[in-house]
């Protein structure tokens, strides 16, 4: 019988013949924690291992609460610093570089066929380029440091097919939004995901990153996009190491396969506060919003800031309406300097943060106050998420989110993208 | 073990068990007086040792936050029960050495306030209350292995030789 791309790598990663159902001990490529890496080095200390097993498969950025919004955070902060000292950890990146499951392919620790395990759970990103990776605790963590492996079940897969073009309008964070919809909220827990496809084929590898990111929002244990030279040369100048991708055989075995056709598709939305509560932007089209936010790693990159600011364009951001825009790494940041993206922006209204995962989370930059209503590219919007627990979040593409900043209310972005 | 049951719905995420806005926090004492703050603003004051937290589907969802099963752990949860766990949240809790249990018939079983009683190795769960046994399947060997020797960081240590806490 054949294997999926999942089977594949985690056959690899542990030196044996895997199928689905096993647990393995697999060997990881690729270890990435953030802020909590604070958290993670306390509890390796109470291992009792002086050493990591391997300080070059160790990558840290800062990036959740960056720069520091407390004398707590500095002093998390400060333990990582002096950690990655002491443990001569160079994967570091501080507070100025931007949220790590941007900087993960940007600095090139991410290639096809690699098993990454990052203490967050949205690691499942790095399948746009045709890694295994996926989200595990502190804890989980503090022992990977240790010895470089960890137990993983061999997850069943789900094939997904996408066919069609994109409407004008309606882009990879309302396909994702859809499919979520539509699978619900653990619809693939504990499943890996492989997205096929002619339109998969078509997307860039940023629109590709949205999908992988936010299926960690159905459950799945990782999501990944078969690899392709799109992939290679994004990844070309920036890996030193050797890679081989990795495809599923012809006769691989699919738990479930699904297809979705995007033609018909309309801009879609996640309503509070469950991600899972999808509609058509044009059933909430009208409600009022206080703040957007076009940012975070499922939709902070180049081609995301690009949108915005076509649609910014000679307009300005509603009076009632505060709009908080976060490009997802420096890298980004200074690409869209270059284009007059962050101009155009700021012309228009929007406040233009430092690159990292600003109000997403709730903890800073952004936090709303009871009763309000914000409208965001970002991945969550449980109760409480960006602030108040009487506040609401509704998630969308960039391209909602901007239209609706300009308009003060939540719009469909077809009105102005042609 | 035994104590009172908290009950909850399908999709208890890790926002909800453990806000965002509490994350810069390194001490589990700390974590555990905003053990469900923003889902039950009664439940870090009124738990009590031994208690235990019934479910319904995809408990746990969301953020890998370990804080979400450490904030319990130390609020005194001695198990969780749940028709369903996300995945990240199900590893967590074992990897801390808190035993979970899956079930689908428990949570029609139980109601707020009931006093149950847990024989973990031998799969009966005992609500005190209603005088009602229910069986559960135990957690797979090689998971119930780690639980057993009170988590991952104890599980790791002794593959590696290395003397206990």
């Amino acid at each position: 019988m054949g294997r999926t791309i999942a089977e594949k790598i985690l056959s690899r990663a542990s030196e044996r013949d895997a199928t689905v159902g096993d647990i393995v001990m697999a060997k990881v490529d690729r270890a990435m924690s953030h802020d909590n890496a604070g958290l993670v080095s306390k509890t390796f200390g109470r291992i009792g291992v002086p050493h990591v097993w391997d300080p070059e498969r160790i990558v840290i950025p800062i990036d959740h609460r960056a720069p520091a919004n407390s004398i707590k955070t500095a002093e998390g902060h400060k333990l990582i610093r002096t950690f990655v000292k002491e443990q001569n950890i160079t994967n570091f990146y501080d507070i100025k570089e931007g949220i790590c499951h941007q900087i993960m392919p940007e600095k090139g620790h991410v290639a096809p066929g690699e098993l990454i395990v990052g203490t967050d759970s949205h690691t499942t990103t790095y399948g746009a380029f045709g890694a295994f990776s996926t989200g595990i605790g502190a804890t989980e963590m503090a022992c990977v440091w240790a010895t470089g492996e960890l137990w993983l079940r061999v997850p069943s897969t789900y094939k997904i097919t996408v066919k069609g073009e994109f409407p004008a309008g309606v882009f990879a964070k309302d396909l994702i939004l859809y499919i979520i919809g539509d699978l619900r909220a653990d619809g693939a827990d504990y499943r890996a995901v492989e997205y096929h496809g002619p339109t998969m084929e078509r997307m860039s590898v940023s629109e590709r990153m949205t999908l992988c990111n936010m299926s960690m929002e159905m459950g799945a244990k990782a999501a990944i996009v078969p690899p392709d030279p799109k992939v290679e040369e994004l990844l070309e100048g920036k890996m030193e190491r050797l890679y081989t991708p990795v495809h599923p055989d012809e006769d691989a075995e699919y738990e479930r396969t699904l297809e979705y056709d995007v033609s018909d598709l309309e801009p879609q939305i996640a309503c509070p506060h469950a991600v899972d509560n999808v509609r058509a932007v044009g059933q909430v089209s009208g409600t009022r919003i206080d703040q957007a936010v076009v940012g975070s790693c499922t939709n902070g990159r180049l081609d995301d800031l690009r949108i915005t600011a076509d649609i910014l364009w000679g307009q300005k951001v509603h009076r009632d309406t505060r709009l908080i825009v976060i490009p997802a790494s420096r890298e980004v940041y200074l690409e869209a300097m270059n284009e007059g993206l962050i101009q155009t922006i700021m012309e228009a209204g929007g406040v233009v943060i430092n690159p990292g995962c600003g109000p997403c989370l709730g903890a800073h930059q952004g936090i709303m106050a009871d009763g309000e209503r914000c409208i965001a590219s970002t991945n969550r919007n449980f109760k409480g998420r960006m602030g108040s627990p009487d506040s609401e979040v509704y998630l969308a593409s960039p391209a909602t989110v901007a239209h609706s900043a300009i308009d003060g209310v939540i719009a469909d972005p077809r009105e102005v993208v042609r | 073990m035994s104590g009172k049951v908290w009950k909850y719905e399908d999709d208890i995420n890790t926002d909800v068990i453990f806000p965002g806005r509490y994350l810069h926090l390194l001490e589990p004492s700390e974590m555990a007086e905003h053990a469900m703050e923003d889902l039950d603003s009664e439940f870090a004051k009124g738990v009590t040792k031994g208690d235990v937290v019934v479910a319904g589907r995809n408990f746990g969802c969301g953020s890998s936050r370990e804080q979400a099963a450490t904030c319990l752990l130390h609020s005194g949860v001695s198990t969780v029960v749940a028709r369903s766990f996300a995945r990240i949240f199900y590893r967590n809790a074992i990897n801390l050495g808190m035993p979970i249990i899956v079930s689908d018939t428990i949570p029609d079983k139980v109601s707020p306030g009931d006093e149950v009683e847990i024989d973990l190795g031998g799969g009966r769960f005992t609500n005190v209350t209603t005088g009602e046994v229910i069986e559960f399947d135990p957690l797979p060997e090689f998971v119930l292995e780690i639980v057993n020797v009170g988590g991952l960081i104890p599980y790791t240590k002794r593959k590696l030789g290395l003397e206990d806490d």
